[in-house]
């Protein structure tokens, strides 16, 4: 249904670089503690290009905080995170959106007080170069750029279907449409793996089935790698090609849908253990 | 194009600032109205020609420069800072050194203004950035008592440095507002003293307020583009989600000290030229009331619109005259008439040492306010109701007018 304009397209086709790893992302054995709280406790896994692979877990299993290590945001006390066979230690976290990992927040944190093309814009910052002088004189390559960046723009707000709000402040905008927003401007940063920290929270069903479209055409037509985390079980299992469980930063499955949903340890993760009554 | 004026069919168009006919058509009505100021042809405003408003409203335009530095930094980056005035200071007397002819003690070297108003600027950005790595760390309330701090220390060494700044109580003069290629004679352009552009006769006050004028419009116009492009959001985006905006890629610590260092330039060419336009003054000019009545301005003005700090920067520079004026016709009608006005205003206003009044207009003698202190009072009370009524400021009651009006005769 989306229509995926050409310049989105042809970007995905322009992107190049070496092909030469393993994995997109690989998470090595990653350890973080909050003083004596361990938040996560030796989680490996790998994301390939275009895959979808989903994190679920029970509330405060660590599936955030993996993310805010993804990013750089918390730095992981043992263990590795590579980037194409890179590490990512000791990056900052805007260094992680230059490389092309792009992500929504389980609370929208998009700019309130921006309107949503100035939101996707903030999102084309680490796709754009133009100075504080070169853009104070409106002159030129800045000028250019701006006019530029404002067609794709154009393209995600056509690729997500919300024209109609196109110069209202986020702030006034109703949640699901704000959710979608946030997914704008992560898909503006022209990333390669995109972190979608429960995009179907508090939707309706009917919000559920758009947001899960876009998803599908975000990994089809665009070819982004996804990581989801979502407590939606039925949006996971329908949509994702891997998942992994975690429970209290512990890794206790992974693998695809079908195996996880029959894996016992995940049963007694998410319904408890059976009384021995006997 | 007609009949759908918000049609765009290019992104230029859509971009550009002044994106509507109607935006259009205000701005040139605004711009022929001032630049017919000093001719005193505007019916009703011909006042606005005399020579002591037409210095009123060059100081606002001067001021204008300053207050879209710290609508940068507080506006758009969202920090508080409380060392605008310092900033101003540094800039005025970088320009003072550089401009002026050494006199006794004081350092000066004489240069033009092409050297001397850009370098108020550079050195005061210099002196921001250079500061920034201890504000970039803190925010919110620490972050204006850090940048309090400055002020304080600014007082000090303005006080005491005497060979640039002339001393507490002296000052210093600054350089005239003029134009020259290098150091000869006689300026190319030259703002203090009466003459003739083209043919027409102008006096010194009215070339002082072209000359501001469009400095001011200048400044506006970057201010303008800086928000609307790469740098100008990164701030927006600090100022309204700053983890967010470096997990999109947004490098918090450096566009913090671009900030800085931008709204410290505009600070020092705004400091330069009111030294300069003022002629003398002492070092206690660039005190903490200076960076109050910047914060008046943007936050009554509407924080983060460059609209919103040109209305605040009229309101909160005019307020004064306005007071004065007013407190001078209480006074009159008080000590003229004999009617029921007359009695109800001797109660505001006192007239004489033993007179009961809320305003004094005897200074330092007897009960009520003077009117600098009622200024205070004034901008203190305006700051806390507009924050609690109408956090965009004027801009916000401007945007509500407009909208009322797009709609009517409906209500929405």
């Amino acid at each position: 249904m989306a229509v995926v304009s050409g310049r989105l397209l042809k970007r995905r086709a322009k992107r190049s670089g070496s092909t030469d790893y393993d994995h997109l992302l690989d998470v090595k054995d990653v350890h973080l503690a909050f003083k004596g709280v361990k938040a996560i406790d030796g989680v490996s896994f790998h994301v390939d290009d275009g895959e979808l692979f989903a994190i679920i877990g029970p509330n405060g299993s660590g599936k955030t905080s993996l993310f805010n290590s993804i990013n750089q945001v918390y730095k992981p006390q043992k263990g590795d995170i590579l980037w194409k066979g890179d590490s990512l230690s000791g990056l900052k976290p805007n260094k992680t959106a230059e490389l092309g990992i792009a992500r929504t927040f389980q609370n929208i944190a998009l700019y309130p007080h921006m309107t949503v093309v100035e939101n996707l814009l903030t999102g084309r910052h680490v796709r754009m170069e133009a100075g504080w002088l070169a853009g104070s004189i409106w002159w030129g390559k800045a000028k250019a750029e701006e006019i530029e960046n404002r067609g794709i723009v154009e393209d995600i707000i056509d690729f997500l279907e919300i024209e109609q709000w196109r110069k209202y402040p986020v702030g006034l905008l109703p949640y699901g449409i704000q959710k979608r927003v946030e997914l704008g401007r992560a898909l503006a940063m022209d990333p390669e793996l995109l972190l979608l920290d429960e995009p179907v929270a508090g939707m309706n069903l009917e919000e559920t089935e758009d947001m899960a479209r876009f998803i599908l055409d975000i990994q089809d037509e665009l070819g982004i790698a996804i990581i989801l985390v979502e407590h939606d079980m039925g949006l996971v299992m329908d949509i994702a090609d891997r998942i992994l469980v975690v429970d209290f930063g512990k890794p206790i499955a992974t693998g695809l849908p079908a195996e996880v949903q029959r894996n016992p340890n995940v049963i007694k993760a998410y319904l408890g253990e059976e009384l021995e009554t006997a | 194009m007609r009949g759908r004026p918000l049609l765009y069919t290019r992104y230029e168009a859509d971009q550009a600032i002044l994106n509507t006919v109607t935006k259009k058509v205000m701005v040139l009505i605004f711009l022929s109205a001032l630049l017919l100021i000093p001719f005193q042809v505007l019916p009703g405003l011909d006042f606005l020609g005399e020579n002591d408003w037409l210095r009123l409203l060059s100081t606002v335009a001067i001021f204008i420069i300053g207050a879209l530095g710290l609508n940068i930094l507080l506006g758009l980056a969202g920090q508080v800072s409380l060392g605008h005035a310092f900033f101003m200071g540094v800039g005025a007397y970088v320009a003072a050194v550089l401009g002026s002819d050494p006199e006794g003690l004081r350092l000066g070297f004489g240069l033009p203004m092409w050297i001397w108003l850009p370098a108020a600027g550079v050195v005061a950005a210099g002196i921001g950035v250079a500061f920034g790595p201890a504000a970039v760390r803190v925010r919110g309330l620490y972050l204006a008592f850090v940048t309090l701090g400055l002020v304080f220390v600014g007082d000090y060494v303005f006080r005491n440095l005497i060979s640039v700044t002339g001393g507490a109580e002296v000052g210093r003069t600054f350089p005239p507002l003029e134009f020259r290629l290098w150091k000869e004679d006689t300026p190319l352009i030259d703002f203090a003293s009466d003459g003739a552009w083209f043919g027409i006769e102008l006096t010194s006050e009215a070339k002082t307020f072209y000359f501001v004028l469009a400095v001011a419009i200048l400044f506006m116009l970057l201010a303008k583009n800086l928000q609307r492009t790469r740098v100008g959001r990164a701030f927006q985006a600090i100022r309204d989600r700053d983890i967010a905006a470096e997990i999109m890629g947004v490098d918090e610590v450096s566009f913090k000290l671009r900030a800085f260092g931008i709204s410290s330039f505009y600070a020092g060419v705004s400091g330069a030229l009111l030294a300069s336009f003022v002629g003398t003054v002492i070092p206690a000019r660039w005190d903490l009331f200076l960076s109050i009545q910047f914060i008046a301005i943007v936050l009554i003005g509407g924080a983060g619109t460059v609209a919103g700090v040109v209305l605040g920067t009229a309101f909160v520079t005019l307020l004064p005259r306005l007071v004065q004026d007013a407190t001078l016709w209480m006074e009159d009608v008080v000590e003229t008439g004999d009617n029921l006005l007359a009695t109800l205003l001797d109660l505001v206003v006192a007239t004489e040492s033993t007179d009961f009044g809320l305003i004094n207009t005897l200074p330092g003698v007897g009960p009520g306010l003077s009117v600098f202190q009622l200024n205070q009072v004034i901008y203190g009370l305006l700051i806390i109701l507009f924050l609690i009524f109408e956090p965009l400021g004027l801009f916000g009651i401007w945007i509500r007018i407009r909208n009322y009006w797009k709609g009517w005769p409906f209500t929405y």
